[in-house]
């Protein structure tokens, strides 16, 4: 194998893919890229055993072939090579050994067999659809937030995407038990019929990071243990999460009467003011919501309390309520409008929040007892 | 069992005092010159001695006494209704012959005049509290058994009270009488089995003391059973060896009790001699609730430890329920067969006090640790503990944990009626059926 590659290229490519390596390996070959090159371009294939990317650069091939080196230090080489730089791979008679030229530098890099390089073996992936970059990014950006990282729960630990044939939607769901996120885009054409499946985290993090600036269509091909999203010269594909997704649509309350409205900039400052007191263990902030007004209230034993008034628009009986002020936080930070949504029943009740702006997104969030 | 042991001799002279207006008892007089209450309390080594355990009387039947005192006078059953079992009897019942564990209709038949309430573990969980608070107000060092019992040592602690411990237990006493409105038995000697089985002489309203003196003719006189650990499959072993009294014990070579009976042999052969070495060991806040077993033979089989680990969820959960505490993180421990400890633990997103959350958290650290290694030992534990105001794990917006959680809760409250062994999961079966594990 020989190529010369530009090292710009070639850098976009290696970092797209050396992500999903992980830092420490027990086999030895998975710490390595697998580097192909044929008929003009180069293609690059990490992974993890449960996610693989593979990216395509174009290049100049001297001499076909194939090898596998370790993927950190090859991303470390090349990012430090000057801008602009004319790289040459080659691989010498022996095989064990590869080569890297750029300018007067020369690397040796020990190599693996490409042939013991495992292969995820996505199978028959029967479903398929493309949506917009744009609409992916909205799924993932507002769900993720809640998924659960608590392993015992590996059933939350993604993004539950699947479709609702009566109101044709995609729809995509995370929840960590105290909160839950709910996103959704009319169903693309191709889905009709697909397998909900659940999306690891992990899998999540390397599609927000590849997709990030992307603004093209994204094709989706899954079964119900595999899923593949490929754009450009992109591929990645993942295993899914065995498991069963509880059954979310029965936590969603349907009846919560009593409405506030507040305004999201002035309310998500006021809470993270008011939780500065708070302690590092029980992080709640009480809503004492009357009517127009909303008083946001920290106690704790150790440091002090805390209250701010914010006005707000609600005319049903005075309650109290309590939540985590950092749920509070992370869920104001997806809402887009000036305003945000309250449907509230009672203080022991899970609460519905919304964002008025957009009427495909829903968070719910349960109540701590302050 | 008689409570002249801890009474004098005639004429011996000891110091005491009365129980009721605590005023120095005189020497020989059969009521307290100031108040004349019989409640005298003498003993030879009354001032010198600081291990205590306490021991809430009938507690459960006692709060639903102070809280309707139109019942005090009358006998009164806590428990399941008609097919439940009894799970605390007040006194009056006892009388009758009514005892805890017994099936209800049993205790029916045996006083059928008796009310019975239902369990209300929240209002018991407050009020365990409430003595728990008065306890730690004598000294920081009790060691809760249960949520009305508890071990206290209080040495050191003479000149902060400005009395000896034994005054100062019988002033807690009155006060929680006073304060709580219950009664409790107490239990002094100088280390913690001899303080246990003191609580025991003299219930209701006791006081017993078991001095160094005599605690060795005062062993000799019970029964192998009064031994902390001995149930009934030892009991059967012991008695094959001709054992039944704690006098024979006492008669026995420490190394042939060991070639007999295994580690428990040492065990037997120090408490019969009234020596116990274990300190009362204080439950502190970042204390966990932990509970672990020591295998008969060494174990390696993943099924076989995962049953166990079930067991001792279980029993972890029981616990952390009734003392109204949930903890964030479990903590699974494993000793192997050439005694290396391993601990291994994971934290969960919220407290917890569910068998089923604590056992599906550390199923996955004992399956890495399983494969060619054997145990001898498994534990498994709640650390970072938080009171519980309410049951977490059932208010959760996943759907799953929250049917779990109400499954377990169900089953709770059914072995809160008809007795712990009414239902269980699979889990715990093994092909042989239930068996025993410690």
């Amino acid at each position: 194998m020989r190529v010369t590659i530009e090292r710009s290229a070639f850098l976009k490519a290696l970092t797209h893919v050396q992500s999903v390596v992980e830092r420490r390996n027990t086999i030895p070959i998975l710490s390595n890229v697998l580097v192909q090159a044929g008929e003009g371009e180069v293609r690059l294939t990490a992974t993890d055993l449960d996610i693989e990317i593979i990216e395509s650069t174009p290049a100049d091939i001297a001499k076909a072939g194939a090898t596998t080196v370790p993927a950190h230090m090859l991303h470390d080489i090349v990012r430090k090579l000057p801008d602009g730089a004319q790289l040459e791979i080659e691989q010498g008679p022996d095989s064990g050994r590869v080569s890297v030229f750029a300018g007067r530098s020369r690397f040796a890099l020990q190599a693996l067999p490409p042939d013991d390089f495992p292969d995820l073996n996505a199978g028959e992936l029967p479903h398929r659809f493309s949506l917009a970059a744009n609409d992916l990014k909205g799924l993932i950006d507002k769900t993720r937030f809640a998924i659960s990282t608590e392993e015992t729960r590996y059933y939350l630990n993604g993004i539950y995407l699947h479709e609702v044939p009566a109101q044709k939607l995609l729809r995509a769901v995370a929840t960590d038990g105290h909160r839950l996120a709910q996103a959704q885009i009319a169903r693309p054409k191709g889905c009709e019929g697909m397998p909900g499946v659940i999306v690891p985290r992990k899998t999540v993090l390397e599609l927000v990071r590849l997709i990030e600036g992307e603004d093209g269509e994204i094709e989706v091909a899954l079964s119900s243990s595999k899923i593949r999203f490929s754009w450009g010269a992109l591929v990645l594909t993942s295993k899914l999460i065995d498991g069963t997704f509880p059954d979310y649509d029965r936590v969603i309350p349907r009846h919560n009467d009593k409405v506030l409205e507040v305004d999201t900039a002035v309310f998500a400052s006021a809470v993270d003011r008011v939780s500065t007191i708070s302690s590092e263990k029980g992080r709640a902030v009480k809503l004492n919501i009357s009517s127009g007004k909303l008083v946001l209230s920290v106690n704790n034993p150790d440091s002090g309390s805390a209250e701010e008034e914010v006005a707000a628009t609600y005319d049903s009986e005075p309650l109290d309520i309590g939540f985590n002020s950092k749920y509070l936080l992370d869920i104001a930070s997806q809402i887009k409008s000036d305003q945000t949504t309250f449907q509230l029943a009672d203080a022991g009740s899970p609460t519905i929040i919304r964002d008025p702006g957009d009427e495909q997104a829903l968070y719910v969030l349960m109540p701590m007892r302050v | 069992m008689g409570y002249d042991h801890c009474m004098t001799g005639a004429g011996e002279r000891h110091r005491g005092f009365c129980r009721d207006c605590l005023a120095e008892a005189a020497d020989d007089a059969a009521r307290c010159g100031q108040c004349r209450s019989p409640r005298l309390l003498r003993h030879a080594e009354l001032h010198d001695l600081r291990v205590a355990h306490l021991d809430c009387d009938a507690f459960y039947a006692a709060v639903e006494k102070r809280d309707n005192p139109a019942l005090r006078d009358k006998p009164v059953i806590v428990g399941g209704e008609r097919r439940g079992v009894v799970s605390t009897a007040c006194y009056i019942a006892r009388i009758k012959g009514v005892r805890s564990a017994m099936p209800m209709f049993k205790a029916l038949k045996l006083c059928p005049e008796a009310t019975v309430i239902k369990p209300n573990m929240e209002k018991y969980v407050a009020v365990g509290r409430e003595v728990r608070a008065k306890l730690l107000s004598l000294t920081p060092s009790v060691e809760p058994l249960s949520i009305d019992e508890a071990f206290l040592d209080l040495t050191g602690t003479d000149r902060l009270h400005g009395h000896s411990a034994a005054t100062s237990l019988a002033m807690l006493a009155r006060e929680i009488e006073r304060d709580i409105g219950i009664t409790v038995s107490i239990g002094l000697s100088y280390n913690k089995f001899l303080a246990k089985v003191a609580s025991d002489l003299e219930k209701p309203r006791g006081f017993s003391v078991i001095g160094k003196a005599e605690s060795r003719d005062f062993l000799a006189r019970q029964k192998v059973s009064l031994i902390w650990g001995v149930g009934k499959a030892t009991q059967e072993r012991l008695a094959r060896a001709g054992i039944t009294g704690i006098a024979q014990l006492q008669t026995r070579e420490k190394s042939w009790l060991m070639r007999e009976f295994g580690s428990i042999g040492a065990r037997l052969y120090h408490l019969s001699r009234g020596e116990d070495v274990r300190h009362v060991e204080p439950d502190d806040e970042s204390k966990s609730i932990s509970a672990e077993t020591t295998f008969n033979e060494d174990i390696s089989d993943y099924k076989e430890l995962e049953r166990i680990l079930w067991r001792m969820s279980e029993r972890v959960s029981r616990r952390a329920k009734a003392e109204g505490m949930a903890g964030s993180t479990v903590v699974l421990k494993l000793k192997t067969a050439d005694f290396k400890i391993r601990t291994r633990n994971v934290t969960l997103g919220e407290p917890t006090q569910l068998a089923d959350r604590i056992f599906s958290a550390a199923r996955p650290l004992l399956e890495r640790e399983t494969g060619s290694n054997r145990y001898r030992l498994l534990g498994v534990g709640l650390t970072h503990l938080t009171q519980a105001a309410h049951v977490p794990g059932v208010e959760t917006l996943d759907a799953i944990a929250a049917a779990r959680g109400k499954a377990e809760l169900a089953m709770d409250r059914l072995r809160e009626k008809f007795g712990r062994d009414a239902i269980e999961r699979g889990l715990g079966f093994s092909k042989r059926g239930r068996e025993e594990i410690d």
